[in-house]
């Protein structure tokens, strides 16, 4: 028999199936949307995450204090020098003006600050180099570079030693929640998949008889499987599709709210809608795959007959 | 040809189904397998499609050993033998038609083909207007009959009919008895199991006698005699 013609009444025959046990085809659907939910939220999740920490992350820096009267030019060469470090990231300038604009931007309400500022007649901030790392635990390996012999004589103080034990309890609860994260969706994933799988599993056991007739009256392994393979695929896609037009009102819903809540300045929103080609492919491809070789799993059971 | 040659198939001592049968069936012959329930009639049938191993014992079909097939090619075995069984077997979740029209697909049948010759099977064991019925719809009797349809529809070598009147009334007995004797005319051989004394005694074929798992009687025109 022609491939065609098999691989077409393979087909018939899973859509047949597919249709006359509406509830059960329901059901399955249904189990495995929720794991492509599921998965879907996570990486949606890890995208929260990744911008609360790089938030975090961002918010951390060391400031460098210039003795009073430092020459620019004696600043530049040191800012040179840091910038070259591969742990940094970035380095802002701060003049004794700025600074003191700053400042006093920050104390307008505050007279009494402003006036005994004004009755010491100079300016008393020093000019101050900010600088921030790549990752938080490289902040130590910079203010070591800064301690040198060389800078001593320009540098006032640098106020990582203050800062060190926020720097490193932010640094290390950034790495918990990347582990425990990675974690908890690997067993979350882990999870919906067997919850899906058995659920198939189920859907077939249920026809499990039929199998071991279409063995008897002498149908080949792959004419029985390939209806089922049909099932399964289509519950995949089905499932996947529903899941996205479900996702989309409620991360279009959710998503203020999170970027307000964390201020991470996140838009989830748009982070889907500019991935949605991505995560739609990424979903039907779990689907798919979730419902075709679970399907070729539980049926391989039956057919030894 | 099919032989069995000196099967055994032991459960345990108190289960002893089929103990040392050897048999010859030619091309062409119309066998009755009688003998009374627990006997080993089934057994011996399901040891031809490989349903059972059998403990002890080889089964031949055309000089191949069928418990020497693997699992994954036993579809071509199992496609020359239409089986009617005793408990019928049919696909709970397809019509009538659909039941006669898989064992067709199966066999690699054309679509012009099944859709020819799945209404004159049906037409003839006489249930033209139940094609379109799911199996959870018909009498036993009407099942056994789409079983039956189901066994001849692919035109196979060997019919293997495990007590196929079980169900029916006598008049529908006669007209599938004398539908199996007529395909058997055309050529195909028939191996009825049946414990049915009248049947045996009006058709005057070969009859092999089964009692508690052994051959006690093979005769070229055999009445039933237990």
């Amino acid at each position: 028999m022609p491939l065609v013609e098999t691989i077409k009444r393979v087909t018939r025959s899973g859509l047949q199936s597919f249709v006359r046990n509406g509830w059960l085809s329901t059901a399955t659907i249904s189990v495995m949307a929720l794991t492509i939910f599921v998965m879907t939220s996570l990486l949606l999740l890890n995208v929260i995450t990744q911008s609360l920490i790089f938030n975090l992350q961002d918010r951390i820096d060391i400031s460098v204090y210039f003795k009073q009267g430092t020459p620019e030019d004696e600043i530049a060469k040191v800012r040179r020098d840091v910038e070259q470090l591969t742990e940094v990231k970035s380095v802002q300038y701060v003049t004794p003006d700025e600074a003191l604009a700053v400042f006093k931007e920050r104390h307008k309400d505050n007279p009494l600050l402003l006036e005994s500022l004004a009755e010491l007649g100079e300016n008393p901030l020093e000019a101050t180099l900010n600088i921030k790392a790549r990752e938080t635990d490289q902040f130590a390996s910079i203010a070591g570079f800064l301690e040198r012999e060389m800078y001593k004589p320009l540098i006032d103080k640098v106020n990582y030693s203050q800062n060190a034990e926020v720097i490193g309890r932010l640094s290390s609860i950034i790495g918990g929640i990347r582990r425990s994260g990675a974690i908890l969706s690997f067993v979350l994933a882990a999870v919906a998949v067997l919850v899906a799988f058995n659920t198939i599993r189920l859907a077939i056991y249920t026809a499990r008889d039929e199998i071991g007739v279409m063995r008897l009256v002498g149908a080949s392994n792959w004419f029985i499987r390939g209806p089922f393979l049909v099932a399964g695929v289509l519950y995949g896609i089905i499932a996947a599709l529903t899941t996205t037009a479900v996702l989309l009102p409620v991360v279009g819903a959710v998503s203020p709210k999170i970027s307000g809540f964390l201020l991470t300045g996140t838009n989830l929103f748009a982070y889907f809608k500019q991935n949605f080609w991505v995560i739609l492919g990424l979903e039907l491809a779990v689907g798919i795959a979730l419902g075709a070789l679970s399907s070729y799993i539980a049926v391989r059971r039956y057919l030894k007959v | 040809m099919i032989k069995f040659d000196n099967v055994s198939k032991i459960y345990n001592e108190h289960a002893v189904a089929l103990e040392g049968v050897s048999l010859e069936i030619q091309p062409g012959e119309f066998v009755s397998i009688v003998g009374q329930s627990g006997a080993g009639k089934s057994t011996l049938l399901k040891m031809l499609i490989a349903e059972e191993k059998p403990s002890a014992g080889r089964v031949f079909l055309d000089s191949i050993d069928v418990h020497q097939i693997p699992l994954a090619k036993l579809s071509i075995l199992r496609r020359r033998i239409g089986t009617v069984f005793q408990d019928f077997r049919l696909l709970a979740e397809r019509t009538a038609h659909e039941n006669v029209a898989f064992a067709m697909e199966v066999a690699a049948a054309t679509n012009e083909e099944i859709e020819r010759d799945v209404p004159k099977v049906l037409e003839l064991v006489g249930l033209k207007d139940k094609a379109g019925n799911f199996p959870r719809e018909l009498s036993g009797g009407e099942k056994q009959r789409v079983a039956l349809a189901r066994a001849l529809a692919h035109r196979p070598d060997i019919i293997m009919a495990d007590e196929p009147t079980g169900n029916l009334d006598p008049l529908n007995t006669w007209d599938i008895i004398r539908l199996l004797m007529k395909i058997n005319d055309l050529g195909t051989t028939v191996i009825l199991a049946t414990h049915d004394r009248e049947i045996i005694n009006t058709i005057e074929r070969r009859v092999v006698s089964l009692d508690r798992g052994r051959v006690v009687r093979d005769e070229a025109r055999g009445r039933y005699i237990l």
